[in-house]
């Protein structure tokens, strides 16, 4: 292997590419080679580094110097003064943030990375990096040491349980999977990401790809299957690109294909890529899109494990689950159930988002209060308001309250609770969120997503959001809340799939927990978050105005009134509620009320 | 990328497909998403060629199974879209960093509503289902090229990268 002195690891995610990281990597090329340096220096592509959003950015090692924002026309010069030179470019220096960012930064306090450990600090196209930290030691270990049957034990002993979001425990699924009799069988990866604010599947299939990977080679071994399906959305089009080379080094290292690893093991896997449905993350609607069929669920049993893909069995988990199985293998059962609560052990990743100070992926140990999620891990609340609500589990989860926020995080506390774990997605708010508002959000999501076979869901969520949008625009009439209340228990009970069983949740979920914000909007045509256009109106606060008329001059549809240096006031008949008065207001004069 | 559909034979679009992909029923939706890519929709022609070509290779496909396909895939579309389709993020965590204002600036400088083409045929505006860089939203697609943590002022430079 050849010696370099240096290596320049460039971002190449998706916000850098866009803002131009590839013309930096062969701008870097070209200038290394009129250099003459290619000998002693590296261009590496890497995944998100920390600072995409101030992108292209670079990381310049041994020396650990974080560059960013400069563009291909810059690169002679930063070549020359770094490297030729040796004199760090101060202009392109991110020195603030360090290797912070928004999705993973340095490790932040409470966290333990097991599945996002290697993400950003290898090269996801380079099997040789994903070698160098332990990669693939654990196929060796089960291929060589342990048979089937002690793998699905070891798995079964961790506790590790489906990280999609229903928290069935993976090893006992192996094992059903493997009970069933027949020759073929198929190791499927649910890749579909597609709850709204969830990302972290995305970020280990472009960070770390070899780790689910290895995953599923492990978990075909174990079950007994020979085949592979990795069902990734087409909205990811760098993971499906990152996969696809990431499978073929697999098979040129010997980790796929015939006789792996020099044992009498075939196992092989590919890609298959959505084409834009949410249903489609159901695993039996996955199992029919690889198919070629519409992605519409089908009751269940038959489970996958008896009958999935092809009419075989077929053993489904997501990316998270997979990724967790080597770490498992290598470090043993005890260590991940050393891990969290007593009956969710291990970790999980979360993608933070809302008003919190600082959003962002991360992986907590299970058990972690929503407390310490969001205080110390997410850095509380933005601008210092008040905490009010937080959703979980996107959008088939429920919202929770203060009351919740010592609750420990595992499967059960959280369903006990009226919402559920989900893939992992937390949607922070604070006190200017309108909960029915919230709910209307969901609801229109799920709706527009509902695929269509079964009447609850198809009729009953647009039936819900039409309910919703009423109450929402002020026209909501005494025993609408107890309808929306009937109906959402009516869809949740008769749909076929988790969509549909789930939909209602953060219906019911904001209902229980906040029936006075519902009961205002009815009752008293009043949106207490201040939210709901029809049922507020702005006011000039005479003695704040100074008479400034920039909101006169902005508004609209006219209708400000008032001379220069007189209090100005609103008409609110002609008032459409934008809000511009108070955006543009510099004293704070303008005021919502309910 | 999006070549009109009168430039290239559809038949050979179909054909170019089909041997990419192969003709069983696992291959029906890449080889409609393929199509679909190369033409920018899914024509009726495109859908009996392609029945024609599977059934003739041995497999065997209906139109019906075909369009169903088609239609119920948000990222297939079986009517005609511009040169550039727009594709914006509504989800809930792009929503709440102000992704309102930029999908009102588009509709308006557009002059579209949500699923529409321009009279000439360049633009078409749709929203699409989290892309998950929702930690550099407000997020927009146009064609392949994603844009984050974009803001109105900067609608009208980068709508103009595009012919």
């Amino acid at each position: 292997m050849p010696f370099y002195r240096s290596h320049i690891l460039v971002c190449v995610d998706p916000e850098c590419l866009a803002k131009g990281a590839h013309d930096v990597v062969d701008a870097l090329q070209d200038e290394l080679v009129a250099q003459g340096l290619l000998e002693e220096i590296q261009v590496l592509e890497t995944s998100r580094i920390g600072s995409c959003s101030d992108g292209p950015e670079m990381m310049v090692y041994p020396e650990g110097v974080h560059y960013v924002g400069m563009t291909a026309d810059d690169v002679p010069f930063l070549v020359e003064e770094h490297f030729l030179k040796g004199r760090i470019v101060e202009k392109f220096r991110e020195v603030h943030k360090a290797v912070v960012d928004e999705e993973l930064g340095p490790l932040r306090p409470k966290e333990v990375r097991v599945v996002l450990r290697n993400c950003g600090e290898i090269d996801p196209m380079n099997i040789e990096d994903y070698l160098a930290v332990d990669g693939y030691q654990a196929l060796g270990k089960v291929i060589g040491e342990m048979t089937p049957e002690q793998v699905i034990d070891e798995v079964t002993k961790s506790g590790l349980r489906g990280r999609g979001g229903a928290g069935f425990p993976a090893g006992r699924k192996w094992g059903l999977t493997r009970q069933v009799p027949g020759d073929i069988k198929y190791m499927v990866c649910n890749a579909d990401e597609g709850d709204p604010g969830a990302f972290m599947n995305r970020r280990v299939l472009e960070g770390d790809p070899h780790s689910v990977i290895e995953g599923m080679i492990i978990g075909a071994y174990a079950v007994g299957a020979s085949y592979g399906y990795i069902y990734c959305r087409a909205e990811y089009p760098l993971a499906v690109e990152t996969l696809n080379v990431a499978i073929a080094q697999a098979r040129e290292f010997g980790f796929l294909g015939n006789n792996i690893l020099g044992t009498d093991f075939n196992f092989d896997l590919e890609v298959r890529v959505g084409a834009g449905a949410f249903v489609c993350g159901e695993e039996t609607a996955l199992m029919a899109s690889i198919m070629g069929q519409r992605g519409e669920p089908r009751p269940r049993p038959p489970f996958p494990s008896v009958k999935g893909v092809w009419g075989k069995p077929s053993n489904n988990n997501n990316v998270e689950t997979y990724a967790n199985v080597p770490q498992i293998i290598l470090k043993g059962a005890d260590w991940y159930a050393s891990m969290g609560t007593e009956r969710s052990k291990g970790t999980k990743t979360f993608a933070v988002g809302g008003n919190v100070a600082k959003p962002g992926l991360i992986e907590v140990p299970m058990g972690i209060t929503l407390r310490e999620i969001i205080f110390d891990v997410a850095g509380g609340i933005k601008d210092g308001r008040q905490y009010k609500a937080v959703q979980t589990g996107g959008p088939m989860g429920g919202c929770l309250t203060a009351e919740h926020l010592d609750l420990p995080l595992d499967y059960e506390a959280l369903t006990q609770a009226g919402s559920m774990m989900g893939s992992g997605g937390l949607v922070v708010m604070d006190e200017t969120s309108c909960m029915v508002d919230i709910a209307r959000f969901f609801m229109d999501f799920t709706q527009a997503e509902s695929c269509g076979k079964c009447t609850p869901c198809r009729v009953g969520t647009r039936r819900i959001l039409e309910l919703l949008q009423k109450i929402c625009d002020g026209k909501g009439q005494h025993g609408d809340i107890e309808k929306l209340e009937d109906l959402c228990h009516e869809v949740a009970k008769n749909s076929l799939c988790g969509l549909g069983q789930g939909a209602p949740n953060p219906v019911l979920s904001t209902l229980k927990h906040f029936r006075h914000e519902y009961e205002a909007h009815v009752y008293e045509k009043k949106c207490p978050a201040k939210v709901c256009r029809n049922l507020i109106h702005f006011e000039i606060q005479a003695p704040t105005c100074t008479g400034c008329m920039v909101c006169a001059r902005n508004c609209p549809v006219e209708a400000i009134s008032g001379e220069r240096r007189q209090a100005h006031v609103i008409d609110i008949n002609k008032c459409i509620r934008c809000g511009i008065c108070m955006q543009v207001c510099n004293f704070n004069a303008v005021s919502v009320l309910s | 990328m999006y070549a009109p559909a009168v430039e290239r034979e559809i038949k050979e679009v179909v054909q170019e497909a089909i041997e990419k992909h192969g003709c069983g029923r696992d291959a029906f939706i890449p080889i409609l998403s393929e199509i679909n890519h190369t033409l920018g929709y899914i024509p009726a022609e495109a859908i009996r060629e392609v029945k024609a070509q599977i059934n003739h290779d041995g497999s065997f496909v209906s139109q019906g199974q075909l369009y169903g396909l088609a239609s119920f895939y948000d990222m297939l579309s079986t009517q005609p879209r511009g040169r550039h389709v727009i594709k914006f993020c509504e989800n809930a965590p792009c929503h709440v960093v102000g992704g309102k204002a930029i999908w009102d600036a588009l509709r308006e400088t557009l002059n579209l509503e949500n699923g529409a083409t321009t009279p000439d045929k360049k633009w078409t505006l749709v929203t699409t289902s989290c892309i998950g860089l929702c930690s550099v939203g407000p997020v927009l697609l146009i064609g392949d090229d994603m844009y984050g943590n974009v803001t109105v002022e900067q609608l009208p430079e980068i709508l103009e990268r595009y012919e």
